[in-house]
Formats: C-alpha cells, sequence, structure tokens
C-alpha cells in the first residue's frame, strides 16, 4: 500500500510547521525544544477520516452520572458563580479528607494539607515547578502519561526514566529503579495504575519502593487518578506506608473514575509546606478551580460510589473481552488489572508501532495509539483503550483480526 | 451474574454472535443459555421498548390501584393470578400500603379501558373498590429517556 504524505510525515515523526517564521526567535529556548506530543500528530491524522472506531481515546465513553451534573446545575441556578478561595471549596476539601482517609487510609487537614487543582495535570505541574531547582532529577516510569517527561523539562528538571516491561506485567522493577538513582535525584513520579500500559504494583514492590524512597531521601509524587479503576486487589497507595505521608505528594481527581474528564478537577494531599508551595503557583497561575467543577466533584466524592462501582464493573467486562481477542489472533497482550487501556505487543507483525497504528488506520479505520507516544520503550506496542459499547469493540476486534491475519501484514 | 444475562441488561443491541465474542461462546452456547433462561423462568420473552408516546394502537395506558378480599387460602393470590390474565393487563403487583394490587392496563381507547374495569375488573367478586389513573405522557421508560435531545459527541477520537 503506498503511503499518503500525511502517513510518512507521522512516521518519519516530522512536525508540520506552517509558518516557520522569525518570530520563533521570541520563543523560550526550553519550549521551542519541547517536543509535540505524539498523540497530537495522530489525532491530525484520525480526525480527517471518517467512520474510525476509535480506541485512541484517553477518557471514559459514560457521560459523567446525571446526578453529579444535576449538582453543577444546581450550583449554577444558585448563582455559584464566584471564586474559590484559593485552595478551593472548604467543604470541597473536606470532602477530599473524608474520601482519601476512606480510600486510601491516609488523612490529609482539609484546611492547610490539600489544594484543588485544574486536573491531575495542574497538580503534577505545580508540584514539580514547587520542588524542582533547575538540574534537579526527577525519576519516573516508562511507558507513561505523556506530560511527565515535558512537566518536569518545563520546570527545568532533568528526567530520569525507569523502564518497566511486558514480562513483568508493566510494573515498576525496584531493582531497575535502584539502578536508575544517581545523586541528584529528588523526587519520584509514580502511576499506579498506569496509563498506558494498566500496570499495577502490588504490596512488596510498593514497600520496597517506599523504603528505597526514605532511603534515598526521595519525594514521591504519587499519581492516584486509575486507582478506583482496579479490577483485582486492593489498590495500595504508597502514602499509606510506613514514613511516606511527610515524604509524598498525593495527586488524585474525579476524571476517570467519575467520567468527569471536562470538569477539570484535580487534588492534592500532603504535608502542609509543601501544599502551601503549591498553593502559591497555584493562586498567582490559576487563582482557583472553576467553582462549578468544584461543587460537581464534591458531588461526586460524597455520593458517587455507586457509579463508580457500576462503570468499573462494565471496564472489567470488556476488559476482558479485549484481552481475550488480543491473545486470539496473535497480539501477546497481558491482562492488565486496572485503568481501561489494553498494551498488547504489535512485534509479531513484523510492523513498528508506528506503521501498524498508521497501516491499522488507513485499511481498517480502527484508531490505536503508537506505545513510543509513552516513551521510547513502548516500542513495539500499540495502546488500545476499551472505554467503548460492545458493538463498537467487537467489530474493531474484528478488523484488528482481519488486519494482522492479511499475508502482506508488512506494508511499509 | 449470568454474564449472556448480564449482557442484555446493559441493553446495547448485540447479536448472538455479538455476545458470543464478548461472552467467549460460540453462537449454540450463547443459544443455549437463552433457553436455560427461559427455561428457569428468569427470562420471559423477548420485546422491543416502545416509547410509550408513540402513536401505537394500544396505547392508551392506565395505572389502576385495586383493593381486594385476601381468602383463607392463599391470601391474595387467587385473584391476582386472576386479573392478572386478562389481556389489558400488562403488569400486575401485590403492594404495600393504601391499596393491594396496582395493576396496569393497557387499552386501544380510553373507553376500552373503562369498560375492562367497569365490567371485568370491578365486578370481581372480591374486588373491593378501583381507583383508575389514566397516563398522559411519559419521560422515562425502562430506562430510557424519552423526547429528550442526544447527547452531543464532544469526545476526540484520539488523547492522552
Amino acid at each position: 500500500m503506498k503511503l499518503l504524505d500525511e502517513d510518512s510525515r507521522f512516521l518519519e515523526g516530522d512536525v508540520k510547521e506552517t509558518m516557520k517564521s522569525d518570530s520563533q526567535r521570541f520563543l523560550a529556548g526550553h519550549v521551542r525544544d519541547l517536543p509535540k506530543s505524539g498523540i497530537r500528530d495522530f489525532f491530525e491524522l484520525v480526525s480527517q477520516m471518517t467512520d474510525v472506531i476509535s480506541l485512541g481515546v484517553g477518557e471514559p465513553d459514560f457521560v459523567t452520572p446525571w446526578h453529579i451534573r444535576e449538582a453543577a446545575i444546581y450550583a449554577l441556578e444558585k448563582g455559584k458563580t464566584s471564586y474559590t478561595s484559593n485552595y478551593g471549596l472548604l467543604k470541597l476539601r473536606r470532602a477530599v479528607s473524608r474520601y482519601v482517609t476512606g480510600q486510601f487510609g491516609v488523612d490529609y487537614n482539609p484546611d492547610h494539607e490539600i489544594l484543588i487543582t485544574v486536573g491531575v495535570s495542574e497538580a503534577l505541574d505545580t508540584a514539580l515547578r514547587a520542588i524542582i531547582n533547575p538540574g534537579d532529577k526527577v525519576m519516573y516510569h516508562e511507558p507513561c502519561y505523556v506530560s511527565y517527561n515535558p512537566s518536569i523539562a518545563l520546570a527545568f528538571g532533568e528526567a530520569v526514566p525507569v523502564e518497566t516491561s511486558a514480562a513483568d506485567q508493566f510494573a515498576l522493577d525496584p531493582a531497575k529503579l535502584e539502578a536508575a538513582w544517581t545523586p541528584g535525584c529528588k523526587a519520584l513520579i509514580l502511576n499506579f495504575p498506569t496509563n498506558p500500559t494498566g500496570g499495577t504494583l502490588d504490596r512488596p514492590r510498593l514497600e520496597r519502593i517506599a523504603r528505597f524512597a526514605v532511603e534515598k531521601d526521595l519525594l514521591v509524587l504519587s499519581d492516584e487518578i486509575y486507582a478506583e479503576l482496579t479490577f483485582e486487589g486492593t489498590h495500595g497507595a504508597i502514602a499509606s506506608l510506613p514514613g511516606m505521608r511527610e515524604r509524598t505528594i498525593f495527586l488524585h481527581g474525579v476524571s476517570k473514575a467519575f467520567a468527569m474528564t471536562g470538569f477539570r478537577i484535580g487534588f492534592a494531599c500532603g504535608p502542609a509546606p509543601l501544599i502551601e508551595a503549591m498553593m502559591k503557583i497555584h493562586q498567582y497561575s490559576m487563582l482557583c478551580a472553576p467553582i462549578l467543577s468544584q461543587e460537581a466533584a464534591w458531588e461526586a466524592l460524597e455520593r458517587g460510589g455507586d457509579s463508580v462501582a457500576r462503570m468499573r464493573d462494565q471496564y472489567r467486562r470488556r476488559r476482558d473481552f479485549v484481552v481475550r481477542r488480543f491473545n486470539e489472533m496473535g497480539l501477546p497482550c497481558h491482562t492488565p488489572r486496572g485503568t481501561f487501556y489494553t498494551f498488547p505487543s504489535i512485534a509479531a507483525t513484523g510492523m513498528g508501532e508506528k506503521e501498524f497504528a498508521v497501516n491499522l488506520l488507513r485499511e481498517e479505520r480502527v484508531a490505536v495509539v503508537p506505545g513510543t507516544a509513552f516513551g521510547p520503550c513502548g516500542a513495539g506496542f500499540v495502546r488500545a483503550c476499551f472505554a467503548t459499547g460492545y458493538d463498537q469493540l467487537t467489530e474493531a476486534m474484528d478488523r484488528v483480526e482481519r488486519f494482522v491475519a492479511k499475508p502482506s501484514v508488512c506494508h511499509v | 451474574m449470568n454474564q449472556v444475562l448480564q449482557l442484555l441488561l446493559d441493553g446495547e443491541k448485540l447479536t448472538p454472535e455479538q455476545i458470543g465474542k464478548v461472552a467467549g461462546l460460540s453462537r449454540g452456547e450463547v443459544e443455549k443459555e437463552f433457553r436455560a433462561l427461559e427455561e428457569r423462568g428468569i427470562l420471559l420473552g423477548w420485546r422491543p421498548v416502545i416509547s410509550p408516546n408513540a402513536e401505537l394502537e394500544n396505547t392508551v395506558r392506565a395505572v389502576i390501584e385495586v383493593k381486594i378480599t385476601p381468602e383463607r387460602e392463599g391470601g391474595f393470590n387467587r385473584l391476582a393470578e386472576r386479573i392478572a390474565r386478562f389481556d389489558e393487563v400488562e403488569s400486575c403487583h401485590l403492594m404495600s400500603g393504601g391499596y393491594d394490587l396496582l395493576v396496569f392496563a393497557r387499552g386501544r381507547n380510553l373507553h376500552q379501558v373503562a369498560s375492562f374495569v367497569s365490567e371485568k375488573l370491578s365486578t370481581l367478586e372480591g374486588v373491593l373498590s378501583t381507583a383508575t389513573h389514566f397516563l398522559l405522557r411519559s419521560y422515562k421508560e425502562q430506562g430510557y429517556l424519552l423526547d429528550v435531545t442526544g447527547l452531543e459527541k464532544t469526545r476526540p477520537d484520539v488523547s492522552p
């Protein structure tokens, strides 16, 4: 199959430069050098096509449960349109405190240990800016969410990625973490269950990583955004382990579990001096998270438990189906214990992950995200999200099967 | 819960083949599962969920509160089962509270439902009184919202 121009550009990682004009000279060097997310280029490619079944999404297919939407409408009717405290509504911080204690077993004081942010993305960015001196090293595991590396770079930190692998079900191997450590490492970002792999950490590994963090005096930024979408076993938060609360910034939000991505509400919990430092940045950049979203988040945390359980059950059934189908068609795929992502290996097709994604899109109109969008060690994998209805999932899996069964599967 | 039943209850329109793929069963096994559910009296039948606001025949619906006299043997059952057998009766439930049976009835027109109540239902031995309420407009039917503007798709096809 002949590749179209856009495909070639995508495959070569070429950035579509429209106006490479002199105005570039105004840009800060570290921003100019920041690569665009691989997701973005692929989005452009997909958006030019019709009849695509997309497994390339990174959010729930459920609409926010009605009781939560209704709470936002009610708040609007009551004229709640003002700023809030920089920290966020006190009643929401109290709800966060109760929720985190109940779900994760860690206590935070709503008065000065909790900050409401615009999604976990802002919380992570703010945390990094609050702690990094230029050149400080920040460790994290890859493949991972697309913003970790750039957020560290934007805070003038140095990224220290640690690879995870399919052989390990994409859990972080403490030995690899310890081997990657060098003097100057100040913080460690953890995100389990992980986007894009669905990897999780069991208790012994979590404990060993915690001991390592204490030994090396690392601050841990734990991104818990997929915690509720843990299908087997219970999710353990590292902040709940002995000696960890004082060296952890616990980051969470309502986006994924409550299907509230567009509300943009996250929160950071941690020792008061850290939260206060983050609040200063948040205060001068964001002022506060939108009040309507805060009201909706309060409803979610206080009364949304049943909605979360219902959605989680759906995700688990879809996961079982998608994982089985990938393995049946010869694309080895581990069973993610959390998130709504599968991360099958496409190495057997003889294609690279980008070729695979582009050809699958062109030939069968199914969108998946190349694994390298989440770090170099995602090579040979694609991310396929199962937050989609069964009629679409069954059809998508049939199309992928047809695609990989073609004799001339290596097209480029 | 049985996975086939769960998929049916999720309310997505799936063919037996699709259900089989999701549940990891052959088409024959899915059909067998359907039959087993029917035989066990769990799955009573198959019919589409039609909007009560759609202008079809037999679309006058009423809810009837019925007070009846319980009997020494069987309590309310004999009479409730007798009432339930009328074609006009869509469903019939024994209730706690101010009346005994709640009957959902349907007729071609108001007159037909009225005749059912006055000539058949209220004249039964043991029926003490009836209170009939006609449905004027429906907003939700078996979990499906009616006359509500559809949701707009806003989710991008690819996102991080």
